[in-house]
């Protein structure tokens, strides 16, 4: 294991240990981003010994006088330990703000220390300071990358969800299938609806699908492509489509846009459509005699 | 066209009409060491076929470099041949336009089935095509 | 015939099953074999089950489509069956719909369509 020169940093995080950590402590407190409300004096003082015992392994290993690449494997502990008090934090309420400010008031305590006691040599002490300021700021850059991370997850779960939602594919009859569609129609619903659509008629070996756009606040020329390459696939696949809800207004507007939708059967309701797929597998809706006279 | 991001993953000889199908598998076990979706494998592999062939066909043989590509996790590949070139990009890029026996969507259709795509094309010196895509 | 696609008989009707990694000389004979099948067994359905294919690019989409038209002519009607959904997803964006073709869910499904035409 490689070993890092001495510093006056890396001193004082290894040989004064509880100073700086009464001071980040009281720094903090200052800053009003301790959280009493959210985590008592005990549980704060416990993480932030455990983040400055996991900085100081660091310093007495990594040469920070370098290129420092907190993503590299040698800050790996520092990482880990980092998320860790991060993920703890916010679960209970902590604003990514108050994180980024949790991890910066270390900054303050070790340049009033670092001052004092590189007084005499004032190179040493720029020096070190700037290093020691780098490294930390890095660590702030390292909770907000973080953050953002784990906000695109959630926005792309939620994403994932919302689209599973809103494209429901409901079987409506014995190899009948319907998904009634909402809203917009962009390129990439399309292509999740074109999905969800082809998987479910595999597995209900579904011969005829019902595309309702009845919920579709505007056709355009792009949607009346994508429905029209929705019909395509679904053919590809050995199953019929019908599109319903065409509404006199979209089927005008359709015509103005000089829409062909070529040999896709079309219908203006639901209700239509309906009765055009049992009559394609081969059903037949009676009204039972009625007897109550 | 921007350096190769490291060594490439695979590599395969584009001489016989049979190397266009190990171009498939080679891509399509690369895209499955990437976790792809079914959905982006086929559309993926689908287009590396088409430039492929088009290499043969057009371009006389070639070699496709496949590459895999970290932040963000990619897969990149390179198709490279010494041909007689493309002396007018666009219009091969148009849906129609073919050559030889391709019917003229093969190019146009693999640039919309990738998520980037890049061509270089002198004529007399060859061909070369780069196409990106998630897994 | 190669080991990249095989021909059955099955009810007068030509089964043909495609395996996955076919390549163009493949293919290419499979039109010239499945036409004389066609002719000396005087079928009148074919059925070309591609549900093995991982992949469908223009090539591979413009023979099957000749497949159907050859076939067409020489009076037998054909069904494309089992294409895959990333598959049939795939061929619409590239501009491939097979519009001269017939398709079907799977083989029995085809087959089905064929006896309800007496064709099987």
């Amino acid at each position: 294991m490689t070993v890092a020169p001495t510093t006056e940093v890396s001193r004082l995080l290894r040989e004064e240990f509880d100073s700086v950590l009464d001071a980040w402590f009281a720094t903090q407190k200052r800053e009003g981003v301790r959280r009493p409300d959210l985590f008592s004096d005990r549980e704060s003082r416990r993480q932030l010994s455990d983040l400055l015992r996991a900085f100081s392994d660091a310093l007495s290993r990594i040469d920070i006088t370098e290129a420092v690449d907190i993503d590299a494997d040698n800050w790996s502990e520092l990482r880990m330990a980092l998320s860790e008090i991060t993920l703890v934090r916010t679960e209970r309420g902590v604003a990514p703000w108050e994180m980024t400010a949790f991890m910066l008031a270390l900054k303050q305590p070790v340049f009033e220390m670092l001052s004092k006691n590189l007084a005499d040599r004032t190179d040493r002490l720029l020096a070190e300071a700037a290093d020691f300021g780098r490294v930390v700021d890095a660590l702030a850059m390292h909770i907000n990358e973080y953050f953002i991370a784990e906000r695109d997850e959630i926005i792309e779960r939620q994403r994932a969800e919302m689209m599973e939602l809103s494209t429901p594919v409901v079987q409506l009859w014995e190899r009948v299938l319907t998904i009634p569609l909402i809203g917009t129609l962009d390129s990439m619903r399309a292509q999740e609806v074109m999905e969800n659509l082809l998987n479910s008629i595999v597995e209900h070996s579904a011969e005829v699908v019902i595309v309702d756009i009845t919920g579709v606040r505007v056709v355009d020329t792009q949607v009346a492509q994508h429905l029209l390459r929705t019909a395509a696939a679904v053919r590809l696949m050995g199953a019929e489509a019908i599109i319903s809800g065409i509404s006199p207004k979209i089927a005008q507007t359709m015509v103005e846009l000089g829409v062909d939708v070529g040999e896709v059967t079309t219908r203006p309701s639901i209700r239509a459509a309906l009765a055009e797929a049992f009559r394609r597998v081969g059903f037949q809706i009676s009204r039972i005699e009625d007897t109550r006279v | 066209m921007s350096g190769p991001p490291a060594q490439p993953a695979g590599r395969v000889e584009l001489r016989q009409e049979r190397d266009v199908a190990a171009a498939r598998i080679a891509v399509s076990k690369a895209m499955d060491a990437l976790g792809a979706r079914a959905l982006r494998k086929t559309r993926f592999v689908t287009a590396v076929s088409e430039i492929a062939r088009n290499a043969l066909d057009h371009g006389g043989g070639g070699v496709l470099e496949i590459y895999r590509l970290d932040r963000p996790r990619r897969i990149m590949i390179r198709c490279i041949d010494q041909g007689p070139g493309i002396a007018d990009i666009d219009q091969a890029m148009t849906d129609g336009f073919s050559t030889a026996r391709s019917m003229g969507k093969g190019l146009g259709g693999a640039r919309r089935l990738v998520d980037a795509f890049r061509i270089e094309s002198r004529v007399g010196a060859g061909t070369t095509i780069e196409m990106e895509a998630n897994p | 015939m190669s080991e990249a696609a095989s021909i059955y008989t099955v009810d007068k009707v030509l089964l043909v099953a495609i395996r996955d990694n076919i390549t163009d000389t493949d293919i290419i004979n499979l039109q010239e074999d499945l036409s004389e099948r066609i002719v000396n067994e005087a079928a009148r359905g074919v059925v070309i089950d591609i549900a093995a294919l991982e992949i469908v690019d223009t090539f591979v989409g413009r023979i099957l489509a000749q497949l159907s038209s050859i076939s067409r002519l020489l009076a037998a009607e054909t069904y494309i069956v089992g294409m895959r959904p990333a598959v049939a997803m795939t061929l619409v964006e590239l501009g491939m719909d097979l519009p001269g073709s017939k398709t079907a869910l799977s083989l029995s499904h085809a087959l089905r369509a064929l006896k309800a035409k007496g064709l099987a």
